[in-house]
């Protein structure tokens, strides 16, 4: 099965500072999949080379097996929403669709137009004065309606107000229960993900931390809570770990169960793997200024 | 028609959530053999949630033999889930309740009950499965 993105050390600078490098994913297709990481890990940037708005500096990235916008054929397979959901101010909601049907061979009339109808939006009114939720929905319907294959959302629902999220969401999930498309969405808030992603890619500092199968993740990370130990069994990696003098709390990734009775074992939340793979990654990453020398 | 709610601070999987619903309304009679289970669709539309979620869910009840799929027309309840004979549960919930007023009397607050029937639940519970 083709992967619906493939990127293979993948690596974009810009000018002195690398925004991704040695970046290695692949997303099978059909799957939602949440591209999550801190403001500035990288999302963004990996969604650009995605679609070709980005060349890569090294490495190579593929979409559906295609090389990123090489022609129009490519094009049509995949559609972008990029960050805050663009469309043009002063052209009406009429004027959007009209222009998504010029410009996209496999354009669905029909679902574009019962889209409209659904979120009640005016065919008239100008797209500069719709409310943020309704421009995210528009924006939306335009993706959707040229029938991609894979979907790519870049931070799609951050600026909107709690309830067009979930309104956005839903739309969105219900795009994938009737035509089956691969979604990849960035996202700094877990919470957004967790109802809606099958599949989890976690970015930090231009670099994959850790992806896959959410329900697989939850089911091989623990957590440990124990007498105070500093050596684990070697099936066990530990992502964090804290210790006061007489305990240790642990946050394991283990495909064994964890059998030792000393160790009192938890089930983990999304959050709190997302949250312990940022924090490795960050006490991990070598300082990018030179640390402070102490004179003795 | 049943209608799924979701609590997102219980720490339960998704699909988890959906198929414990599905029992509890099998055991409460709110869904007997026959009736259709809400459709990926609708479900998704109204949870805003994964459609694979709800068709994992609906998979694991048909492995169970409790839902069927039928193409084009939906998943529908085929089986039961044995009920416990009330009288049976009804005593059981006595003799609870005379265990509860003794440790409440033996001056246990109710944190400490809470916790001896948490850690005796585990202990029986696992004892089974090891």
């Amino acid at each position: 099965m083709t992967a619906a993105l493939e990127a293979v050390g993948l690596g974009k600078r810009y000018g002195r500072r690398w925004g991704l490098r040695g970046c290695t994913l692949a997303v099978p297709s059909g799957r939602v999949v949440g591209l999550v990481g801190p403001n500035g890990a990288g999302k963004t940037t990996l969604l650009h080379l995605a679609v070709g708005l980005l060349q890569p500096s090294e490495g190579s990235i593929a979409v559906l097996g295609d090389a990123p916008a090489s022609g129009p054929a490519a094009l049509a397979r995949f559609g972008f929403l990029a960050q805050d959901s663009p469309t043009y101010p002063r052209l009406t909601v009429a004027d959007h669709l009209r222009m998504g049907a010029w410009l996209n061979p496999s354009w669905d009339e029909a679902f574009a137009a019962r889209r409209i109808r659904e979120l009640g939006l005016d065919p008239r009114q100008r797209a500069g004065t719709l409310s943020g939720g309704q421009r995210a929905q528009l924006a939306l319907t335009l993706a959707v309606a040229k029938r991609p294959e894979v979907l790519l959302l870049d931070e799609p629902v951050a600026s909107l107000d709690p309830l067009a999220r979930r309104e956005f969401l839903q739309t969105l999930m219900e795009v994938v229960a009737a035509h089956g498309v691969t979604v990849v969405l960035s996202s700094h808030l877990i919470a957004d993900l967790e109802r809606v992603c099958d599949y989890l890619a976690v970015l930090v500092a231009g670099r994959v931390a850790v992806s896959g199968d959410v329900d697989a993740l939850i089911a091989s990370h623990h957590r440990l809570v124990g007498p105070r130990r500093d050596r684990l069994p070697a099936n066990q990696q530990v992502i964090e770990a804290s210790y006061t003098d007489r305990q240790s709390t642990m946050l394991v990734r283990s495909h064994d169960p964890v059998l030792d009775p000393v160790w009192s074992v938890a089930p983990v939340t999304l959050d709190d793997l997302v949250l312990a793979y940022l924090r490795q990654a960050r006490d991990d990453a070598p300082a990018s200024s030179p640390a402070l020398a102490v004179a003795r | 028609m049943i209608e799924f709610i979701l609590d997102p601070s219980s720490g339960v999987a998704t699909y988890q959530q959906l198929v414990q619903q599905v029992h509890q309304a099998l055991r409460l009679g709110l869904l007997e053999p026959g009736d259709r289970l809400p459709t990926a669709q609708q479900v998704v539309a109204s949870l805003a949630i994964n459609p694979n979620t709800v068709l994992k869910a609906y998979r694991d009840l048909e492995r169970a033999g409790l839902v069927r799929a039928r193409p084009g027309l939906g998943t529908f309840v085929v089986g039961r889930l044995p009920r416990t004979d009330p009288a049976a549960q009804a005593r059981f919930r006595t003799s609870m309740v005379g265990w509860l007023r003794s440790a409440r009397d033996a001056g246990l607050t109710p944190d400490e009950i809470e916790a001896i029937y948490r850690t005796a639940f585990r202990d029986c519970l696992t004892e089974g499965v090891a």
